[in-house]
């Protein structure tokens, strides 16, 4: 009846691993991912301008993470890979947000269950398809379960209470400004002051372009998009920067234990 | 997992340098446009093979052109062929010589350039893309000596120059980066020829295309393996512009207004413009 020294249930292990995986997820910023009239939209608050978290796969597919940069960097490489190697062998139509998703989700789900710590990373996988009904937004996590999002999807920091933001501004068929309009508030904590331009990392896959759907918005492109998403609800958002409220000194949302894990892309 | 290809195993611990060739190398050499087995009996006579394509620097830019036919020794194996592809957005390159071998390798190429660009957050300079190019045409040096020769041309629009850049190769590789204008190809003697006499420096991208044109029908006049324009099936040549907006294929419409001014004036004199003597 006695137990080995230093034995514990699998049952335990796994949910220490998700414990810590899942500590180490909330401690950054949300990432939104969205669907809008003409494709897909991503919305990072980021400060960095080099370590990004939302990237371009292929053609029509586009990722975004969160969590330890080094870890979702190495999926960001290997998903690349995936999608090149295969675009190369068969033809560039051949290569699926569905494949690539269920790559990942047996890597996660492989590196769960084999290595004593879990990658501490959220991801989602975004395709682009011809019409709006043929998006699909992927969303992973560090076990290696994937989740087939409709419209909208968020990964990281508080994520559940940024998703309830989201709900309640979204619906199928938002243009651009009014998009990324809802994308950022509820990105915003209540009564929080939004990020500038500068420390927003956006992208779109948008199903006009030609070759490669996916493009960075980023410097004069993204001030002018800013301002016609502010444009129309400018009366709601005038008072909460004004002096009335407590100026809120922290835009994300509460860091957890002292966070000395995320160095790179987490702000 | 076992019935997966031995690249699988390799997407997530690959830790190279960010070139998509090397790591089709290592992990799936059977993938490469160059083949290394040698064959028993030349075959370059029997394959299809891409003729003459001209290239020519335009204010702000570079234009490329090539004819449409492919000929299998006396046969023309095609009328309709494509040999200039697109590589990214400021790229281009043209291909002579084995058809099929040059199509893998703009394939490859435009990945290549692709990978890079993915993974590193920014764009291959132009010398970089000329190089990587430059490896490629070497690595089917072995083949070239069978009879499957392809030796490309690659045309950019530099934006840290804010010019268009001309390279050329030859078998072994290169590359060999070309003043104003070059052509390869078994009709480029001509060709090159002509546009030495209709190149204009600085001239507009439309003028450039205009000598382009006339240059490849000067070498379709004298070269049987390079193609004219066909006024019956309305082919006409492929033509791309590259400027700081991008690469730019023109439609066939608009190039067929370029042929059509061409040929009028070709009515009345055969031979085509000439250039001042003195």
């Amino acid at each position: 009846m006695s137990m080995p020294f230093g034995y514990a249930s699998p049952e335990q292990i796994m949910r220490d691993r998700a414990e810590y995986a899942r500590k180490g997820i909330a401690r950054g910023r949300s990432v939104v991912v969205m669907q809008y009239a003409d494709g897909i939209l991503f919305v990072a608050p980021n400060p960095s301008k080099a370590l990004h978290k939302i990237s371009e796969i292929y053609d029509r597919i586009g990722f975004a993470a969160v969590g330890r940069y080094n870890e979702f960097e190495s999926l960001r490489l290997a998903g690349i890979r995936y999608a090149d190697i295969n675009g190369y062998t068969f033809n560039r139509t051949d290569v699926t947000g569905r494949g690539l998703a269920n790559l990942y989700a047996q890597q996660l789900g492989m590196i769960f269950t084999d290595s004593i710590k879990a990658l501490e990373v959220e991801i989602v996988v975004a395709e682009v398809g011809d019409t709006a009904q043929d998006d699909q937004i992927f969303r992973l996590t560090f076990d290696g379960s994937v989740f087939d999002e409709q419209g909208m999807a968020v990964i990281g920091g508080q994520a559940e209470a940024v998703a309830g933001r989201l709900k309640e501004r979204y619906s199928e068929g938002l243009e651009l400004p009014q998009a990324l309009d809802a994308a950022l508030s509820a990105l915003t904590e209540p009564g929080g002051e939004r990020p500038p331009a500068g420390q927003l990392e956006v992208a779109v896959l948008d199903r006009g372009r030609e070759h490669r759907k996916f493009l960075r918005l980023a410097g004069p492109r993204l001030e002018r998009l800013l301002e016609s998403a502010a444009a129309p609800t400018e009366t709601p958002a005038a008072p909460e920067s004004g002096e009335g409220a407590p100026p809120a000194p922290e835009t994300g949302p509460p860091i957890a234990p002292d966070g000395d894990i995320d160095t790179g892309s987490a702000g | 997992m076992a019935s997966q290809p031995a690249w699988m195993n390799s997407l997530f611990t690959h830790t190279g340098s960010s070139s998509f060739t090397e790591f089709l190398g290592a992990h799936a050499p059977n993938l490469l446009p160059t083949r290394a087995e040698t064959l028993a009996a030349p075959v370059g006579d029997q394959i299809p093979h891409a003729t003459t394509i001209v290239a020519a620097t335009c204010a702000g830019g570079v234009v490329m052109a090539g004819d449409r036919r492919a000929t299998s020794g006396n046969m023309i194996s095609q009328r309709d062929m494509e040999k200039v592809f697109r590589a990214d957005d400021y790229s281009c390159m043209g291909i002579a010589g084995t058809a099929s071998t040059g199509i893998e390798v703009a394939r490859l190429f435009r990945v290549e350039l692709e990978h890079y660009e993915k993974t590193e957050g920014r764009s291959l300079s132009t010398e970089g893309k000329a190089h990587r190019l430059a490896t490629m045409i070497r690595g089917n040096l072995a083949m070239a000596m069978q009879g499957l020769v392809v030796v490309p041309l690659f045309a950019a629009y530099d934006p840290a120059a804010d010019s268009g850049r001309i390279f050329s190769y030859d078998v072994g590789g290169g590359p060999y980066e070309q003043h104003d204008f070059h052509s390869i190809g078994s009709g480029s003697i001509f060709a090159r020829g002509a546009l030495k006499k209709l190149y204009r420096p600085g001239a507009s991208p439309q003028d450039t295309v205009l000598a382009c044109l006339q240059s490849l029908y000067d070498a379709a006049d004298d070269d049987s393996a390079t193609g004219g324009p066909d006024v019956t099936r309305k082919i006409w040549p492929v033509v791309a512009v590259i400027t700081a907006d991008g690469f730019r294929r023109l439609p066939d419409e608009e190039v067929g207004e370029f042929v059509q001014s061409l040929l009028e004036a070709r009515m009345t004199d055969p031979d085509g413009p000439t250039a001042p003597l003195r």
